[in-house]
């Protein structure tokens, strides 16, 4: 079985100043994989790679065995989700949110909601009123509307209180147990070793 | 526009008269000199330069409109017009990617449209003098809202890019994910023209009007010419706004729907 992800051989520079070189890299296709790595290291530009909304300046990226560059990037992004560090919410209210991402009716959405542990309630609040960890969980259930088969995570938690960030945490790993593979970055090791199935790191972990 | 011509005297200032209008300036300038507000300069400047323009317009145009010239030396004058005016937006929009091409694209766009509609339908014959005051309109009234369309929508991208980013990792489209930047960037360069619109002949009477009842139009006359210019002023705006918004985001974008617009200050992540 081929990995969830293969970096192979990547170069990146921005700026003129290089990303990564030469960086070689696979993430198993089962559990949360967590990718640790100081400030600066390139982990988020690996899980933005993973997903195509950047390219590599040479080397290859595939997903499941298949080059991520070959194909519709729409059909792959709505394959594998993305969680940003950052919950950004859109204009609108919470179904508004969920209807960007796909047509779903009011029933469709309250389940979606349910899974990250929202109640009905939510759905014709305005998303810009919720506090930061129910935007986030707001996202990650606009992410899963796609229905992946993989999911990114990009510091995830990085925003949130305590509390919000273990609710996070145990959808996000709850999901995984459920089969779909995550790739989650985070510069933080406790929350690292509270998660992980399999680790990998770049550079010098902080 | 033969019925434009009546015999009601044409009101002509006397250079004398013309010298008298210019004091007026000095209102200006002892505002700002009692202000404080340090334009004095630049108003002097400003009066003496749309003299010269003026001026050299007046010459232009009396060789233009002149019977024996060719309409071939208005379709000229029109180019150039075009020209000056994607290199005026240009050089005032700088943080548009190729901004030159994108506002010639859009003027030219805007003026087939539009010219195609009046002299097509007939609501105006084609000759010199409406060929060059009618192109004048279109170019001149649009460059406001083609240079702040522009500007917004690269400034929004910007800032907005997390949003951008947020939209195109769920599968939408490069026009999906900018769909709203796209939106509100051509409300805002349109509003104004609106407005404009809305706001004729109740406290604005527009300057073609004038001009045409201070040279004797009969008002009945004037009021038709006025209507027909603002539709074409609102129609050009509408079509180089929206010809700029899409070209923008054509250049935001890569043609496998990803943001590519530099954002300076952006911490683009680990």
């Amino acid at each position: 079985m081929p990995p969830l992800f293969e970096l192979l051989e990547v170069h990146l520079s921005r700026s003129g100043e290089p990303v990564l070189e030469a960086f070689d890299l696979e993430v198993p296709d089962d559990g949360v994989t967590v990718l640790t790595g100081p400030s600066g290291s390139g982990k988020s530009t690996i899980l933005r790679l993973c997903n195509r909304l950047l390219v590599p300046d040479s080397g290859t990226v595939r997903f499941r065995g298949v080059d991520v560059s070959q194909g519709d990037p729409c059909v792959l992004r709505r394959s594998v989700g993305m969680v940003f560090q950052q919950p950004t919410v859109f204009e609108g209210s919470v179904l508004d949110n969920l209807r960007a991402a796909e047509e779903l009716d009011s029933t469709a959405a309250a389940d979606l909601l349910g899974d990250v542990a929202l109640d009905a309630s939510f759905l014709d609040r305005r998303a810009r009123d919720l506090s930061g960890g129910e935007q986030q969980r707001l996202c990650l259930a606009r992410t899963l509307a796609t229905s992946p088969v993989a999911l990114l995570v990009d510091e995830g938690t990085s925003a949130l209180d305590r509390k919000a960030t273990r609710v996070l945490e145990e959808l996000v790993v709850d999901l995984a147990r459920r089969g779909t593979p995550v790739l989650w970055v985070t510069h933080d090791l406790d929350q690292a070793a509270r998660i992980a199935d399999h680790r990998r790191s770049l550079g010098n972990p902080s | 526009m033969s019925a434009v011509l009546t015999a009601s005297p044409v009101a002509d200032p006397s250079w004398l008269g013309l010298v008298a209008a210019g004091t007026l300036i000095a209102v200006a300038l002892a505002l700002s000199a009692a202000q404080q507000l340090g334009l004095g300069r630049s108003i002097l400047w400003s009066a003496v330069r749309a003299l010269v323009q003026l001026a050299a317009v007046g010459v232009v145009l009396g060789f233009l409109l002149a019977e024996s010239t060719s309409i071939l030396w208005s379709w000229a004058w029109v180019a150039v017009m075009v020209l000056f005016a994607a290199w005026t937006t240009a050089r005032r929009a700088p943080e548009v990617p190729g901004m030159f091409t994108l506002s010639l694209s859009a003027y030219t766009a805007s003026g087939v449209v539009t010219l195609a509609v009046l002299f097509g339908f007939g609501v105006f014959e084609l000759e010199a003098r409406t060929l060059v005051t009618l192109s004048g309109m279109v170019v001149g009234n649009s460059l406001a809202a083609t240079v702040l369309v522009g500007r917004r929508l690269v400034e929004s991208l910007q800032e907005r890019r997390d949003e951008v980013e947020a939209r195109l990792a769920l599968g939408n489209t490069a026009a999906e994910a900018s769909a709203p930047m796209v939106r509100s960037s051509v409300r805002t360069a349109l509003i104004p023209q609106v407005e404009t619109t809305k706001a004729v002949g109740i406290v604005l009477l527009p300057g073609a009007m004038v001009g045409l009842l201070l040279a004797g139009v009969e008002p009945a006359v004037a009021v038709k010419v006025q209507l027909a210019v603002m539709y074409l002023i609102l129609g050009s705006v509408a079509t180089t706004t929206a010809v700029v918004a899409l070209g923008v985001r054509r250049r935001a974008f890569s043609a496998d729907h990803r943001l590519v617009l530099d954002t300076p200050s952006h911490d683009r992540g680990s």
